[in-house]
């Protein structure tokens, strides 16, 4: 057989793993793996960050379900892409980072771009590699893309020295993955869905609250049809938006610090909670003591080390989300269907008393809210949704109405601001049919628009909806709420820079809405254009505030709906 | 003080595994009173012992059963399992303490290992409430220097199946 460079295997391994793109920038150390990546068989984008191609990597790895790949070079390569691991790590992204390294004679003497990349990514992944022979590359891309993709999905690093790329060596299939440290339990125990049902039978006010573990897991059918038997009200974290369809009757939208009143006050007054694919993350319950006080918990999760974290259950049930959602749809087999009369008239009084709600005047300044709605009417139905991290995050989560699940993408954990853009990218680039819009915010914006080159130059042609208010939103929402409206750092400049300008130079379509008047008519342009990525740019009111809010740390009892609850 | 309590963790003989263990503790801010590690019966794992001092042990517990290199973890409780440590200790003994001394070491089995003018030098094995009990008697006459290994321990055979009892 004949003999082939470390390299060529690396490629060869991810073309195994059946990659169809991989997202990355060349360097020094990972040269070599450059040269047979110009023949593989799948696409390779060329970012302009290392952070963009790993945020590429995320959003490919969301919207598609595949593992996501980023490249990168030894140094500042690697530690350029520390951002996105840390970011997959706390959302349970699937991608699989692929570092270069100074050769190994040369590793631990300062050499010239040398990081100690596993010692730095460590906390970052769910696991790393440092390859030390040619031979070892093909079995270790392949345990990597196991431990991505299985489980609690996460991000894997695999580190490979130059001179490891440069050996010669020959191709051999790798084995079955058999690591005896990793055997996720994916079944759930018969016992407990016993427990669990026999809970949800008798409680009068139970919620199911679900989140991203659903969405990883594939179970949004089980859910909704599970949701229907029991008749359950339906609450979607910012990880589970489109887990069930929120035209679903039973779903109350996303809970917690901006969450919608009915749902955040259903958790507080339910006697159940029937937590699925959640981590009851600070952001859902307020200060956890206060936390959904008269609710006995139910809580199914893959991930073992969640159950018991912040809240201890009466059943835990560790296993796969959707296999746990269908095994308790089994279990409840032809029950009946409870009425929960009483409990649906409270929650549907909240609903009523307490809607989402803003205000649009014809010749005021332009409400983020208004253009979010306009835009939610006009999408493509299954238009794919990718947010930054702050005021817009929380305003598209709110009023964006999802049917599917991977239609949502966003920092949820890390609170990743400057993610939408290349994130949006990668999720065209897996789903180049597709819609995708980017929600952006200003601040998060001016992170990682060079990335707009990228998506001109590979034609990935992804919509921006950049919400301007000249400021970063939420910091100052803060500062107006805790800090005597003493906005240090957070005002951006209104003028700068000229988005519509800024995207033409980049490569784009560039568009700009300041009037109530103009935003239709921006919306209708951005939606149309398709051959080059476009930037609309809308001019917003800097002073409006997300509601509802629950101070940071505060009880979720006390649900602020609007400046007059201040 | 947080109450210290004994893991047995089996783990695969790779390199970094110590590096990935403690970097979790310190991110999950657990704390370690001692970890010892080392070679066991079979080649591709090791054995680490790791007294820790965390309120909750179920959180640790699940925590380091993430780490992929983590084979098994046994939780060791002081009932069912043998505690072992070693220590050397200096202590100050002139001529005329000499004898004293030694003869408070040959009560805890603690072997003279060197001698010198002013000071003996003691190594010393045993639970770690022996170990505790000799320091706070040999104390008074003057400690020098003290050297702990981390602590090891192994589960005793089950009670049915054990033929007799040592130590």
């Amino acid at each position: 057989m004949a003999m082939i460079t470390g390299a060529e295997v690396l490629i060869k391994a991810l073309e195994y793993q059946e990659v169809d793109t991989a997202f990355g920038i060349p360097g020094g150390a990972i040269l070599p793996a450059y040269d047979p990546l110009l023949d593989a068989g799948f696409r390779h984008v060329l970012a302009r960050h290392e952070q963009g191609a790993g945020h590429m990597a995320e959003g490919y790895a969301w919207a598609t379900g595949k593992v996501g790949v980023a490249i990168a070079t030894s140094g500042p390569g690697a530690t350029n892409l520390v951002t996105p691991l840390a970011d997959a790590l706390m959302d349970s992204v699937p991608i699989v980072a692929i570092t270069g390294q100074v050769p190994t004679y040369a590793v631990g003497n300062d050499a010239f771009q040398e990081a100690h990349t596993t010692g730095i990514t460590m906390p970052a992944t769910k696991h790393n590699y440092f390859v030390t022979r040619a031979e070892e590359i093909a079995q270790t891309v392949a345990e990597a893309f196991h431990l991505a993709s299985t489980g609690r999905p996460g991000p894997v690093l695999v580190d490979v020295p130059k001179d490891v790329l440069n050996a010669r060596v020959q191709w051999k299939d790798p084995e079955p993955v058999a690591m005896p440290g990793y055997r996720p339990t994916v079944s759930p125990h018969p016992r407990r869905v016993r427990q669990a049902i026999r809970l949800i039978e008798s409680a009068e006010r139970p919620v199911l609250y679900v989140g991203g573990g659903i969405i990883k897991a594939g179970g949004g059918e089980a859910l909704t049809a599970f949701a229907r038997m029991t008749n359950m009200p339906v609450i979607t974290t910012l990880m589970g938006r489109g887990a069930i369809s929120d035209h679903h009757p039973n779903t109350l939208g996303m809970p917690g610090m901006h969450g919608l009143y009915a749902a955040t006050t259903a958790m507080q007054k339910a006697d159940l909670l029937v937590a699925v694919g959640v981590r009851f993350d600070d952001r859902v319950t307020g200060d956890p003591d206060a936390f959904a006080p008269f609710a006995k918990v139910i809580h199914a999760d893959i991930d073992p080390a969640e159950i018991g974290k912040v809240r201890v259950p009466e059943v835990p049930i560790v296993g796969d989300a959707r296999l746990i959602l269908e095994a308790m749809c089994e279990r409840w087999g032809d029950r009946p269907t409870p009425e929960l009369e009483k409990w649906w008239t409270t929650i549907r009084t909240w609903q009523e008393r307490y809607p989402l709600r803003f205000d649009q005047h014809s010749d005021g300044p332009l409400k983020p809210q208004h253009v979010i709605s306009r835009l939610r009417d006009r999408a493509d139905g299954d238009a794919i949704v990718v947010s930054g991290v702050g005021q817009h995050q929380m305003w598209a989560s709110q009023y964006w109405r999802f049917d599917q699940p991977r239609h949502w993408i966003n920092s949820g954990g890390l609170g990743t601001m400057g993610f939408a853009v290349p994130a949006a990218i990668g999720a065209k680039a897996g789903m180049p049919d597709q819609q995708v819009i980017a929600v952006d915010g200003d601040g998060c914006f001016q992170m990682t628009f060079q990335e707009l080159i990228t998506a001109a130059y590979e034609r990935i042609p992804i919509k921006v909806a950049l919400f301007n208010n000249a400021a970063h939103g939420m910091v100052r929402q803060w500062q107006r709420l805790f800090y005597n409206e003493r906005f240090s750092a957070s005002d951006l400049g209104q003028q700068l820079p000229d988005y519509p300008k800024l995207a033409e130079s980049l490569g784009c379509a560039g568009l700009r809405a300041t009037r109530v008047d103009e935003v239709d008519q921006a919306i209708e342009t951005m939606l149309e254009i398709d051959d080059r990525p476009v930037v609309a740019e809308f001019v917003v009111d800097r002073d409006e505030m997300v509601f509802p809010m629950v101070p940071a740390g505060g009880s979720n009892d006390i649900v602020l709906n609007g400046p007059e609850d201040l | 003080m947080t109450e210290q309590q004994v893991l047995s963790v089996l783990v695969e003989d790779k390199p970094g595994v110590l590096a990935r263990i403690s970097s979790l503790f310190a991110r999950r801010g657990f704390n370690i009173h001692s970890l010892a590690v080392g070679p066991t019966a079979d080649p591709g794992l090791s054995k680490m012992t790791i007294v820790v001092e965390a309120p909750e042990l179920e959180q640790v517990k699940k925590q380091l059963h993430k780490l992929v290199n983590v084979v098994k973890i046994t939780e060791m409780n002081a009932g069912s399992s043998i505690e072992r440590e070693i220590m050397l200790i200096r202590v100050r003994a002139g001529a005329r303490q000499r004898s004293e001394v030694l003869q408070l070491a040959a009560i805890f089995r603690a072997t003279p290992v060197d001698v010198g003018v002013d000071s003996i030098t003691f190594m010393v094995t045993g639970s770690p409430t022996k170990l505790n009990d000799l320091l706070e008697l040999i104390r008074p006459f003057g400690l020098m220097d003290l050297v702990k290994s981390g602590r090891i321990a192994m589960n005793r055979e089950p009670k049915a199946r054990k033929l007799r009892a040592v130590g």
